[in-house]
């Protein structure tokens, strides 16, 4: 203790961790690598080599014999992806689910999250961004499984809906988009929240002042102001949805989406390289969501 | 039989296809048969359903593996999975020494080289073991046998009595007829499943020429196919998930189709549901231990297929899970007096309409040879187009 306070106090200390960070504070080249290096390492080795891996792997085949993995490079698993009615179907039955959630989100959304930023005082708003994160707290099968009760024969819904002559749509692909409609809302949520709060009130107050109905401030003010919020919302939405597997196993019927061909491919088939060729599917749609995204330009203002 | 467990195990059983696929190809010689026991080596690594070796660690009362320990001196480590096709990558890994598989797993593992002819002279519990479980074709290749009976069940018909009017006595309810129950059709979901239809056409369209459910040449399987296709248009879910099977019959979101005996005994006392071995007779399974070809601790494990057909530790194990035992004996000794009756355990006229689950495999299981018969992989992907 003494010691050290003796050398902390000299002028010229050398300790090993003084003369290292003595040499990065005159390198800032140095510095910025070290900073780097961990989330670097992470990116390019965990997550980018393990996507190749897995576009590597879609081009090779499975031993008819052995059932072991073959390297051999060979177009067929990609083919199939075109060919094969039953990929096709499924691949738009997957984008029909993640579209409808991620409308049905935004649109649910828009409302609670101006409601929050907007009207709600500062304690009511409080409650209300904990009611929204609450349901996160909960495990994702917890969930879909309260749902699976919720969607049953003899469920809520059922309940409710039978005085009005309707009854529960049960375990179909509705119900798995209610479903997932549910799970996702947070994450809708929140970003057009964040937007909204953005918006400076009195760009609402000048607008009305100048003779804007609301339907003309909502789409001349604030949909162009808050769209980068409501496209990260919906990245979130849509692309959970697309990679889904277990809420459709629980809550969807017979019906399987593209997350549960894949799934049997490792499972049951015991086929790894047609897996992989069928996760590319989500990856090239989310490109060209993406794509499309940044050509309107509502990435710039992320 | 399959409590589909846990999801996660996807991502254990994907990283071990992963590894597999990197490691040179299966060796295709299958080991020697051990002549002589020799000492026992004092651990062993076993691979089984969930339920399948209890040590009392999920539930003190229930537990054969610590008296196995104290007999033997061989320190038991198990590992439960969730699919047969799961328990298959796993046991590839050669981590352990011996699986408790089903059919649908045995004869892949037979023919991978992955487990080992048996001496069963060295198994004095196996010669008490009813002899409709011994030489057949999901254990026994070329004569040899390669695994120990651990317990059996049937793939039962369950229906809503409440719904289904008149009590059927068919499969055809969840075929022919099931468009009178539609959106409230259950099946099993399992490309093995394309095996329930086989037998129903084996019964209903002798035309096919079907003579064992699991041995279909192209056209065979393409008639069970287009079965499958019209029966989907009925089915209101698929399970694999037993719980998820008992939710969707006490709700009534199910009201017909297959079944397990324990999901029946496991529905509460006011759900109106029956089970039945329909006329056609059904599928079902017959679980057995085996042993790895590259097992360095034999003699354990020879010992453990001893010990779990002995009457104690078959009775605990088979009615933890809820399927028959494999001898007589056992039923001294289960805590329930009723279970081997319930269970139909011996019952060999019952037994002999169950089509265990057995590898579809290109060299057909009925010995024809003039054709070749559709694999496991074409079973699959019929079983995917199936499901649309």
């Amino acid at each position: 203790m003494t010691k050290n306070s003796a050398s902390a106090g000299a002028l010229t200390p050398s300790t090993p961790a003084r003369r290292i960070s003595s040499y990065l504070y005159q390198h800032g080249k140095a510095r910025l690598r070290l900073l780097l290096a961990a989330p670097l390492f992470w990116l390019s080795l965990v997550y980018i080599a393990a996507l190749l891996m897995l576009l590597v792997t879609a081009f090779w085949s499975v031993d008819e014999f052995t059932g072991n993995t073959k390297v051999d490079w060979k177009l067929d698993n990609i083919i199939s992806l075109f060919t094969d009615p039953l990929y096709i179907k499924v691949t738009l039955r997957t984008i029909g689910v993640a579209l409808a959630v991620t409308i049905v989100d935004v649109l649910l959304a828009l409302p609670i999250a101006f409601f929050m930023s907007k009207i709600a005082g500062p304690k009511l708003r409080n409650i209300l961004a904990i009611s929204v994160l609450l349901p996160l707290w909960a495990s994702y099968l917890v969930k879909a499984y309260a749902w699976r009760s919720v969607l049953s024969n003899t469920g809520v819904l059922e309940w409710l809906l039978k005085p009005l002559g309707l009854e529960t749509p049960g375990y179909s692909l509705f119900g798995a988009s209610l479903t997932l409609g549910y799970m996702w809302l947070p994450y809708v949520i929140l970003p057009i929240y964040g937007g909204l709060e953005k918006v400076p009130s009195n760009l609402l107050e000048a607008s009305s002042d100048l003779g804007a109905g609301t339907f003309t401030t909502v789409r001349r003010v604030i949909f162009p102001l808050v769209l980068p919020s409501i496209i990260a919302g919906s990245i979130f939405a849509f692309s959970l949805s697309l990679g889904d597997y277990i809420t459709i196993n629980i809550v969807g019927g017979a019906n399987q989406m593209l997350g549960n061909l894949i799934y049997t491919n490792v499972g049951t088939a015991n086929n790894l390289p047609m897996a992989a060729a069928l996760a590319l599917i989500p990856i090239a749609i989310m490109f060209v969501y993406l794509g499309a995204v940044k050509r309107t330009g509502a990435l710039d203002s992320l | 039989m399959k409590l589909n467990k846990a999801k996660g195990l996807v991502a254990v059983a994907a990283v071990s296809l992963l590894l597999s696929g990197c490691s040179t190809a299966g060796n295709t010689t299958g080991g020697t048969m051990l002549d002589k026991l020799g000492k026992n080596e004092g651990t062993l690594t076993l691979l089984g359903w969930p339920g399948y070796a209890e040590d009392g660690s999920n539930d003190p009362a229930v537990d054969w593996v610590t008296p196995f320990e104290k007999q033997t001196g061989c320190q038991v480590t198990f590992k439960s999975y969730g699919t047969s096709d799961e328990a298959l990558s796993l046991f590839k890994t050669g981590q352990y020494d011996a699986i408790a598989a089903s059919g649908d797993a045995t004869l892949r593992l037979i023919a991978g080289g992955y487990v080992q002819p048996l001496n069963t002279s060295l198994i004095p519990s196996y010669k008490d073991v009813y002899s409709f479980l011994k030489d057949r074709a999901w254990n026994t290749v070329d004569g040899k046998s390669y695994g120990v009976p651990h317990g059996y069940g049937a793939n039962l018909l369950m229906y809503n009595t409440d719904v289904v009017k008149p009590a059927p006595t068919s499969w055809d309810v969840v075929f022919d007829k099931a468009s009178a129950y539609k959106g409230k059709v259950t099946a099993y979901d399992s490309p093995i499943y394309i095996a329930d239809a086989a037998l129903y056409l084996m019964k209903h369209n002798p035309e096919l020429g079907i003579k064992n459910p699991y041995a279909l040449d192209t056209k065979q399987l393409a008639a069970a196919t287009d079965l499958l296709k019209a029966q989907r248009a009925n089915i209101g879910e698929y399970w694999s998930d037993y719980l998820k099977s008992i939710q969707s019959f006490e709700t009534g979101n199910s009201v017909v189709g297959t079944t397990w005996q324990v999901i029946k005994n496991s529905m509460s006392a006011k759900s109106h549901v029956e089970a039945i071995l329909p006329s056609e007779g059904a599928t079902g399974w017959s679980d057995s231990w085996m042993i790895s070809s590259t097992s360095k601790h034999v003699n354990c494990a020879y010992q453990w297929l001893n010990y779990i057909d002995t009457p104690k530790a078959n009775a605990a194990a088979t009615e933890y899970f809820g399927e028959a035992p494999v001898t007589q004996a056992a039923c001294d000794y289960s805590s329930d007096k009723n279970f081997c009756a319930s269970y139909h355990a011996g019952d060999e006229a019952y037994a002999a309409q169950i089509w265990y689950w057995t590898t579809p495999i290109s060299k057909c299981v009925d010995g024809r040879t003039d054709v070749k018969c559709t694999d496991y992989t074409a079973w699959t992907k019929a079983w995917q187009d199936i499901k649309g």
